[in-house]
């Protein structure tokens, strides 16, 4: 019975270690069989992550990164979701704004790179400004469209009960919509983790977007590239899975897919 | 024995005398597409203070605007409801709607939904409420779940609880137990009869379901298809518990098939 259970509990695990072992020997030996100077080898990128760390430049770095990131993307919450909100309750309003916000939606924010430094110059607020614009509109679209799916039954079971209006968005429309609003928290975090290489490449002397193009410029040091690249990876994963797991709250839980 | 049946009499005596609802010409007319669809035709029609009435009628005959519109969420094309002598003007929270189950909010946990409604007690008085309303719909137990971990019924029981949590006087129920299977909806009916009995609510219940309607209420309003007028009302002069086997139930179910033009053979 008990290796069974012990079995059963290391599963979810075993096959992904397995094959994050496969894809490292095949990596190695790649290196290995290619003779090449300029790609690293895992054990080299693993060198290149304790100098790192050495320095002190792994956690600054990952510190600074975080910053802009959580920066932009809590001022992109809170202008989106009450925008959203309005927007979704609002139907006149949301048809008129639609236009431009559908029109501004599809352009990269990496577009707005020159704008960003003409605006702030190479500081922090320009790398804040591009994160914020890249999450942005999913939290207000999310929120939005989550306000307009509000069912029309829960809206006249609060005007039933008798609620004001703002009791009415707090109580009912807010809840109602909390689901598909996580959906578009969850996408605009991953979003603003993507730019904030891109940003951190172009207006900024820290963070691992930095790392990345400083590394490459200052000798080509692409075991460093490589250990920058990982990291970013590595805090990806991480986000996605703090954020997947705010899907699992009880009160929102009717919203999604799970299993019980 | 003896006790419960002279108080249904001074009961009867009591609302025999008071008028709750009174809907005058209420016609509607709906505009699609440039069309024009008649939906109600001069519906008028009294309900007493404590009366159970059933709006029986083919499913799209407009039961559930009639509905609607008595509880204020629809205004008519033309005539008016009046209720206690006011007009309506728009939904009250002494009058609460319930919708089939899917209207619980999922949310919050039962607690929270029978709750729903009762911001405007204390503390104590809120919690004592909502512990007699799970404890009412035999909820108790499951205070903490949330609905989409309850079965149909189950949710269904809870709704019914948050309109009464709020002590109303009247309740609107549109097909609230359409989507259960036959057994549990049985049981609700069964459930939905003993809290009447117990407060005494006016009850405007909709459903296309005879015996649904022959078994729950004082009064049948026997609706037409589109554009729906009332064709009958029948008086259901059966006291509950009702059997459903008794000749005067299925006499009265059997003039209401074939009112509505049905053979009860298949």
């Amino acid at each position: 019975m008990t290796p069974n259970v012990s079995i059963r509990r290391w599963e979810p695990y075993l096959w992904p270690l397995c094959a994050t072992a496969a894809i490292l020997s095949l990596w190695s030996a790649g290196v290995w069989w290619s003779g090449t100077r300029v790609f690293p080898s895992p054990v080299a990128v693993e060198r290149a992550l304790a100098e790192l760390l050495r320095k002190g430049l792994l956690w600054r770095y990952i510190g600074d990164s975080l910053f802009r990131v959580g920066a932009g993307y809590a001022l992109a919450i809170t202008c989106g979701i009450p925008v959203g909100l309005l927007l979704g309750w609002n139907p006149a309003a949301a048809a008129a704004v639609n236009p431009v916000i559908q029109m501004l939606r599809p352009i990269s924010p990496l577009a707005w790179i020159p704008l960003a430094i003409v605006w702030f110059g190479a500081t922090d607020l320009a790398a804040i400004f591009l994160i914020f614009l890249a999450s942005v509109f999913p939290i207000l679209v999310s929120t939005m469209n989550g306000v307009r799916n509000v069912p029309p039954m829960f809206l006249q079971a609060g005007q039933n009960f008798g609620l004001s209006t703002a009791a009415l968005l707090r109580r009912v429309v807010f809840p109602s919509a909390l689901p598909q609003m996580l959906v578009g928290l969850r996408i605009a975090l991953g979003v603003a983790w993507l730019v904030l290489v891109a940003a951190e490449m172009i207006a900024v002397t820290s963070g691992l977007g930095y790392l990345i193009i400083d590394s490459r410029n200052a000798g080509q040091r692409y075991d460093l590239v490589i250990a920058g690249m990982l990291i970013i990876g590595l805090i990806g994963l991480g986000l996605d899975f703090s954020i997947r797991h705010l899907e699992t709250w009880k009160s929102v839980r009717w919203g999604f897919r799970h299993e019980t | 024995m003896a006790h419960t049946l002279s108080a249904a009499t001074a009961r009867a005596v009591k609302t025999a005398i008071t008028t709750k609802v009174s809907l005058d010409g209420l016609s509607i007319v709906f505009r699609r597409d440039g069309s024009a669809v008649e939906v109600l035709d001069r519906i008028s029609l009294e309900v007493r203070e404590g009366e159970f009435v059933c709006i029986l009628g083919p499913s799209g005959c407009g039961k559930s605007t009639l509905l609607n519109i008595v509880a204020g969420f629809l205004q008519p094309s033309s005539g008016q409801a009046w209720i206690d002598g006011e007009a309506v003007r728009g939904p009250d929270p002494r009058r609460i709607f319930v919708f089939q189950e899917r209207g619980v909010f999922p949310w919050l946990t039962v607690e929270g939904n029978i709750g729903f409604g009762l911001f405007k007690l204390s503390r104590e008085e809120k919690a004592e409420r909502i512990a007699h309303y799970v404890q009412l719909v035999g909820l108790e137990g499951f205070e903490r779940a949330y609905p989409h971990e309850l079965s149909g019924g189950m949710k269904q029981r809870l709704e019914v609880a948050r309109a009464f949590a709020v002590n109303p006087d009247m309740l609107f129920l549109d097909e609230p137990f359409g989507s259960l299977d036959s057994i549990t909806r049985l049981g609700m009916r069964k459930e939905l009869l003993r809290i009447w009995e117990l407060e005494r609510k006016t009850i405007l219940f909709v459903t296309h379901d005879i015996e649904e309607a022959v078994q729950l209420a004082d009064r049948v309003v026997v609706l037409s298809s589109r554009p729906a007028r009332i064709r009958r009302i029948v008086e259901i002069d059966i006291p509950h518990p009702r059997d459903i086997s008794a000749p005067r139930y299925l006499e009265l179910r059997d003039g209401i098939f074939e009112e509505i033009g049905l053979a009860h053979q298949v």
